[in-house]
């Protein structure tokens, strides 16, 4: 089975088709992507922003971490829950589509970064604030390249 | 019909036409507009969730407001800008786009529900900047502008669609709310 038969089978599930047959579901469950998004994007910027050192510079950074966590949790969940279902409504066009492939690359690479380097190293509390600068700017760099990527699946 | 002949006149511009169809400067200035959105609904959610008492609890208001706001009103004039140039580049569509209209009601409810916390209801700031959990008047303007400007992306999004478009056939209340010249509206 190649991957193009496999991205085939996964649009000929029922979930794609409904979407597909739907006059306003795509649209509706996108805007709760781009909901889920604005959520996403406060939630790393705040902590990103701190981490830089340009914002809420009288609270410690794990402070900062600790309150976007769950929000943060809750973002990524909705995105999830959101774009998986709008993937498989169109997965032969994603298929050939450079910018979905950019994205897919670049989600992994900021959800390990985010939960396996950027927030262990904050709440351990001993990284020096040019490190902790480094990782603030390598996360929105990541983040912001899935969610320019994922714009551009549209315009590709 | 003021509103209508002043967007029939911005048509009139090559270089709202040139951006229309531009194969690059239109996808680059949406994308910064999408992208903004977490700058400007993304902190401004922070702001609100501390003002719900759910995150933060332990900052006060005024430290999170402080600090955070600022980076809000970055977002806020990228997303503003964007957006004008947006409007600029689809004119009359835009200006009959029932989603439109729906979104810019809403902007204007959250910008008065910002003006009236910020001079009625912050008065007394100092006696709640510090509680975990703020009175109820409080709360409730976070929960107000959290809704609103969910509702803003949600509008904003559907300008895309063009199931309401004056151009294809349409019920009475789509061309009332719509505002469709009776002349152009197609006949079916």
């Amino acid at each position: 089975m190649t991957l193009l038969e496999v991205f085939q089978s996964l649009e000929e599930m029922w979930i794609g088709e409904a979407i597909r047959t739907s006059y306003w579901l795509f649209p509706f469950i996108e805007a709760i992507h781009l909901v889920g998004l604005a959520l996403l994007g406060g939630t790393v910027l705040v902590v990103d922003l701190r981490l830089m050192g340009l914002t809420l510079r009288s609270r410690t950074a794990s402070q900062v971490l600790l309150n976007a966590r769950p929000y943060f949790v809750l973002a990524v969940v909705t995105m999830f829950a959101t774009g998986i279902p709008l993937a498989l409504s169109e997965m032969i066009k994603l298929y050939y589509n450079f910018s979905w492939w950019v994205k897919i690359t670049a989600l992994p690479l900021a959800l390990l970064f985010t939960f396996f380097v950027r927030n262990p190293i904050v709440l351990r509390e001993r990284a020096s604030n040019l490190s902790l600068g480094v990782l603030g700017l390598v996360s929105i760099v990541l983040w912001f390249t899935v969610a320019g990527a994922g714009r551009w699946i549209g315009f590709s | 019909m003021s509103l209508r002949w002043f967007a029939d006149w911005l048509d009139t511009h090559a270089w709202s036409t040139a951006l229309h169809e531009s194969l690059y400067m239109y996808p680059y200035i949406e994308t910064t507009h999408v992208l903004a959105l977490t700058l400007f609904v993304g902190t401004l959610a922070v702001v609100d969730l501390r003002m719900l008492g759910v995150a933060y609890r332990t900052t006060p208001i005024s430290t999170i407001s402080q600090s955070v706001l600022p980076w809000t009103v970055v977002g806020f004039v990228i997303m503003f800008v964007t957006g004008l140039l947006l409007f600029y580049a689809i004119p009359v569509r835009t200006y009959h786009s029932i989603w439109f209209r729906i979104k810019v009601i809403m902007i204007v409810l959250a910008a008065i529900n910002a003006v009236h916390y910020h001079y009625r209801i912050s008065k007394n700031r100092i006696l709640w900047d510090n509680a975990p959990r703020p009175p109820r008047s409080v709360r409730m303007t976070a929960a107000a502008s959290l809704f609103l400007w969910v509702v803003v992306i949600f509008s904003g999004r559907m300008i895309a669609y063009n199931w309401f478009d004056c151009d294809r056939p349409q019920p009475d209340w789509v061309i009332t709310l719509a505002g469709c010249v009776i002349d152009e509206v197609a006949s079916l």
